[in-house]
């Protein structure tokens, strides 16, 4: 990986998938659909030298996540590591297996915040879509992250299966004290790519939900700051996927390897470099895979004549490449590419299976359908 | 919330403000967030430790960089810290 020294501006925010162990199964899970084929795990050792090296770049947000990062005993040695070299961390968690004793040890190793996953505002369908019994549990915990001092951040995925819950999604939010509350509309990659005929909801749907969450969002102003992850499906415009391709994100997956963004395992050729064989900045400089899609040079129309390319770079690659089976399209989101009729498409499939008699059912996450789907 | 000019003002316990150096600035962090401060925000906030008013602040700005007139400038950036959460005042 010999190459000139580049202005590339630094990372800024590193996620630490630590594991692809989870003990929850949610089928919208980012998770690639294979990932039962990557056992190896980073050592302590490994992931303290990722953190050091991505540090002294210019990384400072970090997100310790997975699968279940709680899975890893040697989470507090990396909390420490991380609060000594000056990171913000945030452990980015479904709740499961939290304990107030972790709780307080997490708190005194450095760790900033802890954002805690809901599948939904009713314990049936929490369940349901975790697949685990695990609503009341997570309900305790929220009150033992607010309890110990730290800001909390509560996210539920929304989907067709809860769209419906979103005005007792809100309450349940402000009546657990979080300070945050992240609504995220299901992004249709790994498992959710999978299962998007039985979780993408009407554009009617999504209209009415929309309007209750911005409505509250006034209500608790000061108190509960809402984020809403807008559902691209209903866009005409891409999101600015990852603020730019290798301009401000780097993920490391549990086995080392070093991603653009948490989906890009998936794209085809991109010879994603291992944190085991090369440094972080040799990685973020030199390597194929960070170098892909940066800057324009990739682009076709109607990207490369477009007055928004500074805006949006283009949309998200994954999304291109699920839906055109080219990753260097433009987003089918995007209603200038000549490829949106698909997301239409979607938009129909998704409806036409919703009101079919004979429904299939929701793949979960898990290690035995991740090895029948590989 | 709005700025009490009454009060003394802190900054707060769930944000941290931090010396960049990659970046060679002040930021603000806090969950999944970080904002970046140009120097006079900076000074402005490292004066938020729970024993000044915004007077007191102003005074001391004033005074640590020989010029006056900056009460506009200062209460204007708190109205905006407070009212994204940056700061407090009780």
């Amino acid at each position: 990986m010999a190459g000139s020294i580049k202005t590339n501006t630094p990372p800024r925010w590193l996620l630490a998938e630590l594991t692809y162990a989870c003990p929850l199964q949610c089928p919208y899970c980012s998770n690639p659909i294979d990932y039962a084929r990557y056992q190896a795990e980073l050592s302590t050792e490994d992931w303290l030298r990722v953190l050091t090296q991505a540090r002294k770049m210019g990384a400072v947000q970090l997100g310790f996540s997975g699968g279940e990062p709680l899975t890893r005993q040697d989470l507090p040695e990396l909390v420490k590591h991380a609060r000594d070299l000056g990171y913000y961390s945030n452990l980015i968690t479904s709740g499961y297996g939290l304990t107030e004793e972790k709780i307080i040890q997490l708190k005194e190793a450095g760790l900033d915040h802890i954002q805690v996953s809901i599948q939904a505002s009713s314990q049936e369908l929490n369940d349901h879509i975790a697949g685990t019994a695990s609503f009341e549990h997570k309900k305790a915990v929220a009150h033992l992250v607010k309890k110990h001092g730290y800001p909390m951040v509560l996210c539920v995925v929304i989907h067709r299966e809860n769209i419906h819950q979103m005005a007792e999604i809100l309450a349940m939010a402000e009546e657990l004290g979080a300070d945050y509350l992240e609504i995220a509309n299901t992004q249709y990659y790994g498992w959710a790519h999978a299962n998007r005929d039985l979780l993408l909801p009407t554009q009617e749907q999504f209209v009415t939900a929309e309007a209750i969450a911005q409505a509250y969002k006034e209500k608790v102003a000061g108190k509960m700051k809402i984020y809403y992850v807008v559902p691209d499906f209903y866009e005409d415009r891409p999101k600015a996927c990852m603020n730019g391709w290798g301009t401000t994100f780097l993920t490391i997956a549990p086995d080392g390897v070093a991603l653009p963004c948490h989906s890009a395992r998936d794209l085809p050729g991109l010879d994603c470099p291992n944190v085991n064989d090369y440094s972080i900045e040799e990685i973020w400089h030199d390597s194929k895979a960070f170098n892909f899609f940066r800057g324009k040079d990739w682009m076709k129309e109607p990207c490369r004549s477009c007055d928004e390319q500074d805006k949006d770079f283009g949309g998200c690659h994954c999304q291109a490449y699920l839906l055109t089976g080219d990753m260097y399209n433009a987003d089918p989101v995007c209603s200038k590419s000549p490829h949106h009729g698909v997301i239409q498409d979607a938009i129909d499939a998704a409806a036409h299976a919703s009101l079919a008699a004979n429904e299939k059912p929701l793949i979960f996450r898990n290690s035995k359908n991740s090895r029948l789907l590989s | 919330m709005h700025l009490d000019l009454d009060q003394p003002i802190h900054f707060s316990r769930s944000h941290r403000l931090q010396w960049e150096e990659a970046q060679q600035k002040q930021v603000i962090l806090y969950p999944e967030g970080m904002v970046e401060l140009n120097q006079s925000s900076a000074e402005i906030l490292k004066l938020c430790d729970g024993t000044r008013t915004v007077a007191q602040i102003v005074s001391d700005l004033e005074q640590k960089f020989a010029t006056a007139g900056l009460t506009n400038d200062v209460t204007a950036f708190l109205e905006v810290a407070i009212q994204n959460g940056w700061i407090n005042q009780n």
